[in-house]
Parts: structure tokens; sequence; C-alpha cells
């Protein structure tokens, strides 16, 4: 389901699941986005560092009071300072997976599990069992009288997000659950998380700025930048229409706007960029894959359409392909061979020619 | 572990030399040493330790020791009981004004403690702006009593804990403390069940140096309560007053708080080499 089924399906004042508008400033910073989400749903809220994605995790949260807008979950209102409202978070249905985890270092696995029950006036006897539910549940059930100061990174996580479901939040939320592992603890983890958040029932949010991440774990992505939502959709469509050059460089896509004319687009710098197909729309985007490009020494016989001189700016290897940045009228992101490069001589500031394939450059509505 | 004491003597041993130390700084050096030490080495040689234990025994001795022992203890607890929320609102709040109080809290670290003992009476003496009301309406007065020693003690050895704590606090992370919100703790169960367990190693090296500093009090002791054999004489009244006419009481008497003192430092020390 997504967010704007929700809002048509329900009364946004009795809607189950996340229905939020988070207005924060904070000397020049501005936090206003809106994010809604049913229950079930994984939502992914990504952007570059120093986006804000921290600051609405703490404002979901209560840790961060809002400036404006409001935070209803589960059709309650937890925060609406129009109306002066506030929840403070001992006192939301949230949970909260940290960066860092924060694991109480002075209790074992077990007991930080039970502290949310314990905090819940769960007798102590009933909070352990439950908590040893639950970290058996993670895979973790001989390590209840561990303390975290002997838990390896992906044991504390997998903590961290028991004692956060202990409690039954309405709201779960995760703040860069993944960052702080290596690489293969990375992956087998990913898979654990997506496979607990799909048995969960609430909304879930997750904070990354790992494209990889927010593809794997959500069912929608928002896409935030300086504070604001540039994008929305599942992650087959941010995936595939991104919408600024931060979603572009993230999903490896060359990415332009520009007018549509007949056969093409008009680009900002004067240059035309032939395509198959136009939607049928006056502002549009144009996408396409860095291995849609290819660069000849000298000018090649024929014309392709879309041919431009430019120059070598960078190299980079990617995997088994080199990933080529030039510059000149069109600025280009190139995929070719390590063969390609002995054989063009390709080198910073090296002169070369580039030609984008118009079945391969997709255009859609801006 | 980094802090074991067996790896950091490793450490130390592979560390290479790096030449002596220089002449400016090796003789004030070594002088300042003897200048510290030589002191405690004259109480061990003029220690009468042949009739030592007589001495010990005598009830002055014993009772100076047991009022001293009983008033620093009541006082730690008084300055715990009083100290550690003094030193979390210090460390967790913003109130207008907070830097003064925070010079007003540390004051006594450097005022000499006799002005302690005339500012307390001039509070809480039976004249005093307080103790004046507690007189007339409870027929209660603090001065030379032993209560007004503990309150006294526990007015010199507060900041002590306030600092030491307040230290511990700033350095533990708070968000353990938002952590513990969102698993539904209200600020004061997050306090007792996280907070308080990170900073227990800096509440207990506060309360152990203001208990050691209660135990030495004596400026502000001897002037709000007076020197009462049994009373308010604690020991360090009690090294004072022997030291005028039985000298050698007056050495057996330092030789205990000496020994005390030594107890406290090593106890310390465990405490963080074991922590740290």
């Amino acid at each position: 389901m997504t967010g704007l089924e929700t809002a048509l399906d329900t009364a946004p004042d009795a809607a189950p699941g996340l229905d939020a508008h988070l207005v924060v400033a904070r000397d020049a910073f501005r936090l206003d986005v809106h994010l809604t989400a049913a229950p079930g749903e994984v939502v992914a809220l990504l952007g570059p560092n120093g986006a804000g994605k921290t600051t609405a995790l703490r404002a979901l949260a209560g840790l961060t009071p809002l400036g404006g807008g409001h935070t209803r979950l589960a059709g309650v209102d937890l925060e609406d300072p129009g109306r002066r409202r506030y929840t403070p978070p001992e006192r939301r249905p949230v949970g909260v997976v940290f960066q860092d985890y924060l694991l109480f270092p002075h209790l074992s696995a077990l007991d930080n599990v039970a502290f949310g029950l314990r905090c819940q006036g769960v007798g102590r006897r009933e909070a352990r069992v439950a908590a040893a539910e639950w970290l058996e549940r993670v895979g973790l059930a001989e390590h209840t009288g561990v303390k975290p100061g002997r838990l390896s990174g992906g044991q504390a996580q997998r903590v961290a997000l028991a004692r956060a479901l202990a409690t039954h939040p309405r709201l779960l939320l995760l703040d860069e659950p993944l960052a702080a592992l290596d690489a293969r603890t990375r992956v087998e983890t990913r898979a654990t998380l997506r496979r607990h958040l799909a048995d969960f029932d609430g909304v879930a949010v997750v904070i990354t700025h790992d494209p990889l991440d927010a593809m794997v774990l959500a069912d929608r992505l928002t896409v935030i930048e300086a504070g604001r939502a540039v994008q929305d959709g599942t992650p087959a469509e941010v995936a595939r229409h991104p919408r600024t050059d931060y979603v572009a460089r993230l999903v490896g896509l060359n990415l332009y706007r520009g007018t549509a004319s007949p056969g093409g687009v008009e680009l900002a710098a004067g240059q035309r960029l032939v395509v198959a197909e136009l939607p049928d729309a006056a502002e549009v985007f144009v996408a396409f894959p860095p291995s849609a490009v290819t660069l000849y020494r000298s000018r090649p016989d024929g014309s392709p359409r879309n041919l431009w001189q430019v120059e070598v700016d960078g190299m980079e290897l990617h995997g088994d392909t080199v990933r080529v940045e030039l510059t000149g009228p069109v600025p280009l992101l190139a995929d070719v061979t390590p063969l390609a490069v002995a054989e063009l001589e390709l080198a910073p500031g090296r002169p070369v020619w580039a030609a984008v394939k118009a079945t391969e450059a997709r255009a859609y509505p801006a | 572990m980094i802090g074991s004491p067996r790896v950091r003597r490793r450490v130390r041993a592979e560390r290479p030399r790096r030449g002596g130390a220089p002449l400016a700084l090796l003789v004030p050096g070594l002088i300042g040493l003897v200048f510290l030490v030589l002191p405690l080495i004259g109480l061990l040689i003029r220690a009468p330790w042949s009739d030592l234990g007589s001495q010990l025994g005598s009830t002055e001795v014993r009772e100076a020791l047991k009022l001293s022992l009983f008033t620093a203890t009541a006082a730690t607890g008084i300055v715990l009981v009083l100290g550690v929320p003094l030193a979390w609102l210090l460390a967790r709040t913003d109130f207008p004004g907070r830097r003064l109080v925070r010079a007003l809290v540390t004051l006594p670290l450097v005022l000499p403690p006799v002005v302690g003992g005339v500012a307390l009476l001039l509070v809480l003496g039976r004249r005093g702006i307080v103790g004046e009301w507690l007189d007339d309406t409870f027929g209660y007065t603090l001065p030379f009593t032993t209560t007004g020693v503990i309150v006294a003690e526990a007015f010199v050895a507060m900041p002590f804990l306030v600092i030491s704590v307040e230290g511990a606090l700033r350095a533990a992370d708070p968000r353990y403390e938002e952590a513990a919100a969102t698993l539904g703790a209200s600020r004061w169960t997050a306090f007792r069940r996280v907070t308080l367990p990170l900073i227990a190693p800096g509440v207990a090296a506060g309360a152990v140096l203001a208990w050691a500093r209660a135990l030495g009090e004596f400026g502000a002791t001897i002037t709000f309560a007076g020197n009462f054999p049994g009373k308010t004489q604690t020991m360090p009244l009690a090294v004072y007053l022997a030291l005028e006419t039985d000298p050698e009481a007056a050495i057996v008497l330092s030789l205990v708080l000496l020994a005390v003192s030594v107890l406290i430092l090593a106890g310390l020390r465990e405490r963080w080499m074991t922590t740290s």
C-alpha cells in the first residue's frame, strides 16, 4: 500500500498508520517533510549527510520538539504545536534502534531487552521471560547474560532491535541500522533485518544514506535533501526515474532536465538530446545509464545523433568496468571496459567524443 | 582490556628511553618529593611504638575516633543525598544563572574552613537567621552539638562530591537517557536505572573524597561546633589539643588519621584501576 492510497482510504484523523508533517527549524537549517505510512509498511528516509534525516527521526520519537506540523500515529495525535500538544518520548508507542545502538552497558542483553517492559509496569519475572523470547527470535538465545561490551556489532544490532520491538511499538525507527557494521556482517544483518521488518505489524521508518539498504529494506522511499522531500516512491520507481542529481548519482544514472521538443529534449545549456519516446509534458527529465555512452578517440563516422566533444575529468574502477567522469557541453558518466581505457588512452584532461544511444535515454515528466 | 595493569606494564617496559631528566627539573622535583614525604616519615620515626597499644586504648582516642568516623559517614550520607541531585541539575538542566550557581557550589572548596564555620554560625547559630527560628519553633540548637559537627563537615565536603559527580555526568553520554526515554522510562526512572549506574564510579570516588575531607575537617568544626570531648571533639581537634598537653597522644592520633588516609588512597586506586 502506498501513502497516497492510505490518505484516500481513510479520513486523515483516523489513519491507522503514521501521518506526520515534520517542521523543525534550527539556526539556518529547516526541516519540512511530510511522511505517511500504513501499518506494516517500511519507509526509508534516504538522503545525504546533513539532509535532516536524524532530525526527522528525533522529531518522530519526540526527542526534538516540532516547530510546526503534526505527528499522528495509529489515530492518536502525538504532537501538534499549533494546538500546544506534545507527547514526551516515554509516552509514545515508538521504538528506536539508534545508529550506535546505545545498549545500556551495565545491563545484560536480557535486561536491556526487558528494560522497556519493566518501564511499562510489567513484573520483573514476566519481563525477563518476554525478553528471553525476543532474544531467541533474533537468534541470540545463548547470549542473554552477556553485557553489551562483549557482543559483536551484528549481535548488538539485533539486541537493539529486540529491545525496541519488545515494547510492541506502533512505530519503529531505525537510524542507519547497518552503518556501524563491517561489510561482511552487513550483508547477513541486512537480510535478517529485512525478515524482522516484514514480521513487524506497525510502521517502520528506516533512516539511511545507503541506497542499497533503502532498496532492500523498504517498501517505499522518501528522498530528502536539505530538509525537504525531493522524491517519494517505490524503490523501483525511484531507481528508474530519479528526480534530483543526488538520487541519480545514488542509482547510477545520468540525469538531465529540459523542455520537450519534437523528437528530443532541449537541455539548459542549449544542447539537444534525441530520445526515442517523449512523454506528454513540456518539462521533462531524461535519464540513461552510463553504459549507454560510447567513447571515441576521434569524431566517429556516420552521425550518431547525440554526440559531444568532452574531456575526461576522472576515472574510478567499479567491479570490472571503469566509470569515466566527463565534462563538456553536457556532463556525462560513462562506463567502459579497462581494455577500452587502454585503447582510448583515457587520462584526466584528455578530449574524447561521446555518443549516447537515443534508444536507451528515457524521458519522463518533470 | 586496555586498562589491565599487566598490559600497561608491558607497554611501559617497551617504551624507548629518551635520555635523563634535565637538572632544572630533577633537583626541584626531588626536593618537592622530600618535602612531601619527610614529615610523614618523621611522624613514623617519632611514634611511640612501644606504648602504641595503651595510647590507642585510651578512652579519649577511642571516643574521638568513633565520633570522627560517625560524623564523617553521616556527613557523606547527607552530601550524597543532596549533592548527587545538585550535580544532576548543574549537568543536565539549563537555567538562568547556572554558571553563578556552579561558582557558589565550588566556593567552599577554596573558602577558608574557619570562614565557613563563622558563616554557619551566622545562619544556624542561636541568633542566626535560620537558627533563631529553629530555636523558637522546635527549641533545637545546632551549634556545639554532634549534629553541628555533621553539618559543618557536610558543608565543607559537599563540593568535592558535586564536582566529581558533575564531571561524571558530563562525561556520560546523555543519549543513553534518550534511549531510556524511547523505551518508556520517565526522567526519574532513566536517572535511577541508567544514569546512576553509569556514573557510579564517579559517585563512589566523590563520596570517598568527601568522606576523607569530612574526616579531616578542623576549622569549620571547631568554629561551629566547638571542642567538647565525646560530643564534638573529632580526631583533628583531638590532635590539636593533645599537642599542647600530651604530644605522644597527638602523634598516635595523627598516625591513625594517616593510616586511614593511606587506606582511602589504596581503595581509590583499586577502584580506578578496575573501572577505567
